[in-house]
């Protein structure tokens, strides 16, 4: 009859060799199992961004709510916006399963602490944006969520699936606009032409540095966070989107696109990876009001949350007194 | 740590939701939500994990009111689906259809 | 007026009513006081729109003049609208947006109430199917006006304000014209007046649970059904507009 080991009898290094043998055999880790405090970290830091992510990603499409040019446009704006803040509360959810709570992670991105996709630090300036994000950037972010649907993280991986089923909708609604902009009226055309020249390479960077230049992404694939590199990810969603942007009859912004029989995959152009990093430092067009956005509706609304728990604690008093 | 409890002293609890589909047969454990009162709780879950589908039947518990059981046994690292503690949220199986647009 | 304008006008007001609201609740987007409100808010903004949708359909219909419902959305001006002036006003705070809410929700469930058993079945339908969704709008509504009147100090006094700045508002969805006349003895409309009292009961009841107080009803402010509207239903519509607007021979 085995005896019994607790936790507490094991080493360190028995756990972590226990841990990886239980992420390299594909089985999920989660919320009550022993887990490096790295691991734990790179996830919380990771999950709590991407939750930051849909957030602040209701702003750039909240912009064109009211000015959505039809009913139905409006209606389905407003159930994919809808979406976005459903899937940021997954994943606050999910990573409060690590031991943070959503204050605490509220405050990280507030004081600057912790970051969101820089994509959404790009401002929405004609309906044909609203249609190029959807088709561009939730294509980009199902692109990298796939992936994620097979994370080590049983929690996070499960919010993934949940998430692209959800997603669906969302490229599609997108890809629908740019094809009735596309083929509308020539001002519509170069309002999308317009957009995708201003949304394609901030696409790109949505999928981070080159390999080469991404010093935690060996630690996270060892650990099975992250499912494939970034440069793999960039180039399936090259390759999808091409051909979809040939049917629009539009110009991808980039003169060094071409198809390599070789790699079987198209090559592009280099990313201005000056731009990526100014943007993601702060200095993007609509950082600040992005953030400030945020931080109004929460501090703004702190007496709205005062009063009901105030209201909720008044009520317990009663109960208890009526007892 | 003093400024951890600053930042978090007026927050909302934490409930957790299950969700009982309109043919199912039993509450599954879809996630959490913040809410100030269990009646918030319930009419938040309905906009946040039933998007508006009829029929289901809601479930929300405060999170500090369940108690699970503790899966750090020698066994778990070997035989995790002995893990049931209750924040083992049950979503769906991948489907076929992730990947195409 | 025939009966298919006195029922064209009657669906507008219907239409109108949940599409300015729907508006209003959007401009929450991204701003609301906490993540699951945000959720609700949209939510019910999209219930509202949905409705909208249904009723301008089916007024553009009855007309039989070629328009549609985003001919009717995106191409009239102030004076053509018949939504009450109540759902035009700006959004203020989050106890003025509840406030009105939760005004209205109480009305809309009393008035599509009625019409589920109104003699025309398509307008019988789209306030059955709504009448399930404004359930829940009033449950939320009334939650909110409990919670900020009788929460904490600041929360009660900022929910009094938007009660005593609204109050005069209300007055109006009450009120019945000959064309409300002509579709209630048709059998189609509802009798708004006799719903006053049931209205009453409710809003007293959240009222003084939330002790708060009821204004006296010393001032009304109306005009709606003649197209005459605050001046904050022309911005409103400039920015919903614009697009379809500015760009007349585009299809979106």
């Amino acid at each position: 009859m085995d005896v019994v080991n607790t936790d507490k009898n094991w080493s360190d290094e028995k756990l972590e060799v226990a841990f990886q043998t239980k992420v390299d055999a594909e089985q999920r880790i989660e919320p009550k199992d022993w887990m490096p405090d790295k691991y734990r970290q790179t996830l919380i830091r990771q999950m709590s961004q991407h939750a930051h992510s849909e957030i602040v990603g209701m702003l750039p499409e909240g912009n064109w709510l009211t000015r959505a040019p039809s009913l139905k446009r409006k209606a389905v704006l407003m159930a994919k916006i809808q979406d976005e803040g459903g899937h940021g509360l997954y994943l606050y959810s999910a990573t409060e399963t690590l031991g943070i709570s959503r204050d605490e992670m509220y405050d990280q991105l507030h004081s600057g602490k912790a970051k969101y996709s820089s994509i959404f630090n790009y401002p929405t300036l004609s309906w044909a944006d609203v249609g190029a994000i959807g088709w561009l950037v939730d294509g980009a972010a199902i692109t990298n969520q796939i992936a994620l649907c097979r994370c080590s993280y049983g929690p996070y991986a499960r919010a993934m699936v949940k998430i692209c089923k959800e997603e669906s909708f969302h490229q599609r609604q997108g890809y629908e606009i740019m094809m009735t902009m596309a083929q509308g009226t020539t001002e519509q055309k170069d309002m999308a032409q317009d957009a995708l020249n201003r949304w394609w390479w901030p696409s790109l960077m949505m999928f981070g540095p080159n390999d080469t230049n991404s010093p935690q992404s060996a630690q996270s694939m060892k650990w099975k966070i992250k499912r494939q590199s970034n440069d793999e990810l960039r180039q399936k969603f090259v390759d999808a989107t091409v051909p979809q942007a040939k049917f629009l009859n539009l110009r991808i912004p980039d003169d060094d696109l071409v198809w390599n029989e070789e790699r079987a995959a198209h090559d592009f152009g280099e990313i201005d990876w000056v731009e990526f990093k100014n943007v993601v430092k702060g200095n993007g067009l609509c950082n600040r009001e992005r953030l400030k956005a945020r931080v109004d509706a929460h501090d703004g609304g702190k007496w709205v949350r005062d009063a009901a728990l105030a209201y909720a604690e008044k009520q317990k008093l009663r109960a208890a007194d009526a007892a | 740590m003093d400024s951890m409890n600053k930042i978090t002293e007026n927050e909302l609890p934490l409930f957790e939701v299950f969700i009982r589909s309109k043919n199912g047969l039993d509450h599954k454990h879809v996630g959490s939500l913040h809410a100030s009162d269990a009646e918030m709780a319930l009419t938040n879950a309905r906009d946040v994990y039933t998007r508006r589908s009829e029929g289901v039947s809601i479930w929300v518990v405060k999170t500090t009111d369940i108690t699970a059981s503790n899966p750090e046994d020698k066994g778990n690292f070997y035989e995790p689906s002995d893990d049931k503690t209750y924040r083992h949220p049950t979503f769906y199986e991948i489907p076929e259809e992730v990947g195409h647009m | 007026m025939t009966d298919n304008q006195a029922l064209f006008e009657y669906l507008l007001r219907l239409g109108d009513n949940s599409l300015i609201l729907g508006q209003r609740l959007a401009e929450w987007c991204g701003h609301a006081p906490i993540l699951e409100e945000e959720l609700a808010l949209t939510n019910i903004g999209l219930d509202l729109v949905g409705q909208s949708r249904l009723l301008l359909s089916y007024a553009a219909e009855v007309e039989d003049a070629g328009r549609d419902e985003d001919l009717l959305a995106f191409h009239r001006d102030t004076q053509a609208w018949r939504n009450l002036l109540l759902l035009e006003q700006p959004n203020g705070d989050f106890a003025k947006t509840m406030a009105r809410q939760f005004f209205f929700d109480t009305f809309q469930y009393l008035q599509f109430e009625g019409l589920c058993q109104s003699k025309d079945e398509r307008l019988a339908a789209i306030a059955a199917k709504s009448l399930k969704e404004i359930t829940y709008h009033r449950r939320h509504s009334a939650n909110w006006v409990l919670r900020l009147g009788d929460g904490t100090t600041e929360s009660h006094e900022k929910m009094q304000v938007a009660i005593d700045e609204l109050w005069g508002f209300l007055p109006e969805m009450f009120d019945m014209d000959e064309v409300d006349a002509q579709l209630l003895a048709d059998g189609i409309g509802v009798d708004v007046s006799v719903l006053k009292p049931k209205w009453d009961d409710a809003v007293n009841a959240v009222l003084a649970e939330a002790t708060l107080e009821r204004p006296e009803d010393s001032w009304s402010v109306r005009g709606s059904r003649e197209g005459k509207h605050s001046e904050h239903l022309g911005y409103l519509l400039a920015e919903m507009q614009f697009l379809q607007r500015a760009y007349p021979d585009a299809k979106w």
